[in-house]
C-alpha cells in the first residue's frame, strides 16, 4: 500500500482528544481552516510500526452529529459523504472514561454510519480514580469494536492503538439502533433512491436536507423536500427523538458494563477549587493578577526577543548593503523583503508569550471559568466571557490578540470581538504618542507627583477601551447574524497542565502566524518600500545630480547631506506624490502633506510615523534624536504660510488618528485569515478609518 | 411536587428535569446530557448572578439565566 491511510479523530469536546493527537503525531502536523469558514482544520501525520503512512484530520470537538451552525457542521460534512476529500478508511473515537453516556451517544451515530470505527477510552487513570469500572471486554462483544484504554497525557495505549489501527477494522457487525424503528418514512426506499450506503444516513440526509451528490443534487433536494412534505417531517423533532432514544439505550447499555464506587475525595477537591477560583471577590481577584502576568509577559518580557529579532534583522540589512552587489536588487532584498520578514517575525515572542498562558489556561481547565465569570460584564456588549483575553491582549498588541479569539465559540461574539481589539491602544502607538504628547504637553507635575504626561498617555488608553467598548455595542446592535447564540459550555475536570500540550499550541499559533498572514505582511512591505523608494525617474535624477554638486562643493559632513538627500528623495517618491494627493483630504484635519507621508508609510506599523518623520525633517543618524525631531516639529510651518503646523488642535486631532485608524497591515492579515472573508476585514478597516477621520476632524475643529 | 424553572432555584438546589421548552437549545442541551429524567443540581452561580452552573450525570455545565429559563424542573417539596 503506498496510499496514506486516512484517519479521522472526533468526540466531544474536553476528552483529550488534542493530546492524543499530539501523541500520535508530535510537531508533524499542519494547520489550516476548512474552506470558507474559521473551523481549523489540523492534518497530522505519523507511521504505523509496518512503515504504513497515515494521514490523520482532527475534527472540532462536538457531542453530536446534529449541526447547530455553519461551523458545526465540518464532521456531519465529513462523514456522511463518502466522495468528500476527508472522508476516511477509519475513525478514531475518543471518549473520556468518566463521561461515557455522554460520549457514546455520537458513537452510536458513527457505528450507524457504517463506518469503521476503534473507541479510545482516554483518561484512563482518572476514571479510575473517580471509582468508575469499566468492563471493556464486555462492551467490546456487545458493540462489535476494538476497544483500546489509554491515558493520552502520558502516552499510554498508544502503542497498542498503533498495531489495532495496522490490524486493520472492519465496520461493526449491525447497527446500534435499527434505523426503520424511530422513523415511518421509507429509509430504505429513500436510500436507494439517492444512492446512498445505509438507512442512518438516509435519516440524516432527511433531518438536514443535504445531498451530496453532484450533478444530480437538485433532484435530490427534491425527492428530500417532497419526502419532508408528505410525512409531515420536522427536523427538530427527529433530532430530539433519535438523541434522546440513542440516550436510553446507551444507559441501558452502561448499567451491565459500567459500575460506578462511590469516590468523593475526587468530587471535593474540584469543589474546592470552584469554590475559590469562582468566587465573587476571590475569582476577580486570580483572575486580575493572573491578566497582570499575561500583560507584563508579552508587553515587557516580550520586549528583550522583539529587540533581539529587530536588531539582527537590521543587522542583516547593513550587511547586505554592505557586502551585497549594489543595486535595485540588493535595496529590495534588504529595505522590501528582509524588512517585512522582519515585520513577521518580531511578533512571535509576543504570540508566543500570550499562547503560552492561554494554552496553560485551556489546558488546566481554567480559562472555561474565567468566561463563567466575566460573561455578565461583557454581555451587554456582544460579546462574552471570552473576549476579555483577547480585548485585554490587544493593549499589548492586536495580532496576538485576535488570534487568541479562536476560543469564542459564539460566532457573533467572536466576530465582533475581532472587529474591536484593535481599538485598543497596543504598544505600537506608544512612540506616537510620546513624541506627540510630547510636542503639546509640558513636562510638569500635578499635585507634585503626577506627570501631566502620563495623564495624557493614560487618557489615550482610556480613550482606545471606551471605543473598543462602544463599538462592540454599535456592532451587536447593527450585525445581522441569524444563528443562534448560545453560552452552553462545559466546566471541564480541573487537571494539572500537560506541557507538551502547552508547548504544541505556541508552535501551532506561531507557525500559522508566520506562514498565512506573514504572506501578506511581505507582499504589503515590498509595496511601501517602492512606494518609498522610488518617485518620477526625472525627479531623482535631479536631486542625485544637486545633491553631487552640493557635496564637492559645500563644506557640509558627509552625514548632513546624505539625511538631506534622504528627506527630500522621499518627499519627491511616489509615497512623497501620495500624499501631496491626499492633502485636500487631510487638511480638514489639520495635516500637511509631510503628516499624509507618514500616514501612509505608517501602515507598515505605527511607530515607522516616528522614523518618517525623523527622514522627513532632515533629523541625521541611524537612532535620530526624539529631542532634535521634536525641535524641528515645533518649527514646521505649513508651505507658503507662517501658521505653524504641531499646534494643539493639529496635535491632538494627529493623536485621536492614530488611536482609531487602523494603521497596521499585520492586523489587516490576521484579522482575514480570521475571518477568513475580505468583507469583514474591508469592514473592519473602513469602520476604523471612518472613526478616526470625524473624530479628528471633530477634534481639530473644536480646538481651532 | 412542583414545577418551575431551573433559573428559578438556588445554588445547591436540585430538581428533576421535566421538560425544556425551546425547541432550537433542547438539542444542544440534550446532546450536553441534559435529559428528562435526570437529575439537576445548580452548583454555582457567577458574581452578579449570571450565569449558573448545573451539574447534571458529574458533569458541570455553564449557562445563561435566559438560558436556564427553558428548563422545567420538577421540585420535591
Amino acid at each position: 500500500m503506498s496510499e496514506k491511510l486516512k484517519i479521522t479523530l472526533i468526540g466531544n469536546p474536553n476528552t483529550g482528544k488534542s493530546s492524543l493527537f499530539n501523541a500520535l503525531t508530535g510537531l508533524n502536523q499542519r494547520i489550516a481552516n476548512f474552506p470558507g469558514i474559521t473551523v481549523e482544520k489540523t492534518t497530522g501525520y505519523f507511521q504505523l510500526p509496518n512503515k504504513q503512512e497515515v494521514q490523520l484530520t482532527d475534527m472540532p470537538g462536538t457531542y453530536s452529529l446534529y449541526p447547530k451552525s455553519k461551523d458545526e457542521a465540518v464532521p456531519f460534512e465529513v462523514l456522511t459523504d463518502p466522495h468528500h476529500p476527508h472522508y476516511p478508511h477509519l475513525v478514531i473515537f475518543v471518549a473520556d472514561s468518566a463521561n461515557l453516556k455522554r460520549n457514546l451517544v455520537l458513537l452510536t451515530q458513527l457505528i450507524d454510519l457504517r463506518l469503521p470505527v476503534i473507541l479510545v477510552l482516554n483518561m484512563i487513570d482518572q476514571s479510575v480514580a473517580q471509582g468508575i469500572d469499566v468492563d471493556i471486554e464486555g462492551l467490546k462483544d456487545f458493540l462489535g469494536i476494538p476497544i483500546i484504554p489509554t491515558n493520552a497525557r502520558k502516552k499510554k495505549g498508544i502503542q497498542e492503538l498503533l498495531e489495532v489501527i495496522q490490524k486493520g477494522v472492519d465496520v461493526s457487525s449491525g447497527t446500534f439502533i435499527s434505523t426503520d424503528k424511530p422513523s415511518p418514512i421509507p429509509l430504505e426506499t429513500l436510500k436507494e433512491e439517492l444512492h446512498l450506503c445505509n438507512a442512518y444516513q438516509a435519516l440524516l440526509s432527511l433531518q438536514q436536507s443535504i445531498v451530496h451528490a453532484g450533478s444530480k443534487k437538485d433532484t435530490f433536494k427534491r425527492t428530500i423536500d417532497e419526502l419532508k412534505a408528505d410525512y409531515n417531517f420536522d427536523s427538530g423533532t427527529w433530532q430530539r427523538e433519535d438523541l434522546l432514544y440513542r440516550y436510553k439505550k446507551v444507559n441501558e447499555l452502561l448499567k451491565i458494563y459500567v459500575h460506578q464506587r462511590n469516590e468523593p475525595a475526587f468530587k471535593r477537591r474540584q469543589e474546592k477549587l470552584d469554590a475559590v477560583l469562582t468566587h465573587k471577590v476571590g475569582g476577580y481577584l486570580i483572575f486580575f493578577a493572573i491578566l497582570f502576568v499575561i500583560f507584563q509577559a508579552v508587553f515587557s518580557w516580550a520586549e528583550y526577543p522583539m529587540h533581539l529579532i529587530e536588531t539582527s534583522v537590521s543587522w542583516l540589512q547593513h550587511w547586505s548593503h554592505a557586502h551585497l552587489p549594489q543595486g535595485i536588487l540588493n535595496e529590495l532584498f534588504a529595505d522590501g523583503i528582509l524588512s517585512g520578514l522582519g515585520g513577521v517575525l518580531v511578533f512571535i515572542p509576543q504570540i508566543a508569550f500570550l499562547f503560552f498562558f492561554i494554552g496553560m489556561m485551556e489546558d488546566t481547565g481554567y480559562l472555561a471559568r474565567v468566561a463563567f465569570l466575566m460573561d455578565k460584564l461583557m454581555r451587554g456588549f456582544g460579546l462574552n466571557g471570552k473576549s476579555v483575553i483577547p480585548l485585554i491582549s490587544g493593549t499589548a498588541c492586536a495580532v496576538p490578540a485576535i488570534l487568541a479569539t479562536r476560543n469564542i465559540e459564539q460566532k457573533k461574539s467572536r466576530l465582533i470581538t475581532i472587529l474591536v481589539t484593535p481599538l485598543m491602544s497596543c504598544s505600537a502607538r506608544l512612540p506616537v504618542y510620546i513624541l506627540l504628547i510630547g510636542l503639546i504637553i509640558p513636562e510638569q507635575y500635578v499635585f507634585g507627583f503626577l506627570s501631566m504626561r502620563g495623564l495624557a498617555l493614560m487618557g489615550m488608553y482610556l480613550l482606545g477601551f471606551l471605543s473598543a467598548i462602544g463599538s462592540a455595542w454599535i456592532f451587536k446592535v447593527f450585525m445581522n447574524i441569524k444563528e443562534k447564540q448560545y453560552f452552553i459550555l462545559e466546566l471541564p475536570v480541573y487537571r494539572s497542565p500537560n506541557w507538551n500540550n502547552v508547548w504544541i499550541t505556541v508552535f501551532k499559533k506561531v507557525k500559522t502566524f508566520v506562514f498565512e498572514a506573514g504572506k501578506i505582511i511581505v507582499a504589503i512591505s515590498i509595496i511601501l518600500w517602492f512606494l518609498a523608494s522610488f518617485g518620477p525617474p526625472g525627479k531623482f535624477r535631479e536631486i542625485n545630480a544637486k545633491y553631487d554638486s552640493i557635496s564637492k562643493t559645500h563644506t557640509l559632513t558627509e552625514s548632513q547631506v546624505s539625511s538631506a538627500m534622504r528627506s527630500e528623495k522621499l518627499q519627491n517618491s511616489y509615497a512623497g506624490v501620495l500624499g501631496h494627493v491626499i492633502e485636500p483630504a487631510i487638511k480638514p484635519l489639520g495635516y500637511d502633506w509631510k503628516i499624509g507621508i507618514a500616514i501612509i508609510t505608517s501602515f507598515a506599523a505605527r511607530e515607522v510615523y516616528v522614523g518618517t518623520m525623523a527622514t522627513l525633517y532632515g533629523i541625521e543618524g541611524d537612532e535620530p534624536d526624539i529631542s532634535k525631531l521634536k525641535g524641528s516639529m515645533r518649527n514646521a510651518h505649513f508651505d507658503n504660510s507662517t501658521e505653524k503646523v504641531y499646534g494643539v488642535p493639529t496635535v491632538v486631532s494627529l493623536l485621536i488618528f492614530y488611536a482609531f485608524a487602523l494603521q497596521c497591515m499585520s492586523t489587516v492579515a490576521v484579522t482575514y485569515r480570521e475571518t477568513a472573508s475580505w468583507k469583514w476585514t474591508l469592514l473592519q478597516f473602513t469602520f476604523m478609518g471612518v472613526l478616526a477621520y470625524v473624530a479628528s476632524f471633530i477634534a481639530f475643529h473644536v480646538l481651532k | 411536587m412542583k414545577l418551575v424553572p431551573l433559573s428559578e432555584l438556588k445554588v445547591g438546589e436540585s430538581g428533576i428535569i421535566e421538560e425544556i421548552t425551546d425547541p432550537w437549545a433542547s438539542i444542544k442541551l440534550i446532546e450536553m446530557g441534559c435529559l428528562p429524567g435526570e437529575k439537576v443540581t445548580v452548583k454555582l452561580a457567577a458574581p452578579f448572578r449570571d450565569p449558573i452552573a448545573i451539574e447534571i450525570s458529574g458533569n458541570l455545565i455553564s449557562l445563561r439565566r435566559a438560558e436556564a429559563r427553558n428548563i422545567v424542573v420538577k421540585i420535591m417539596p
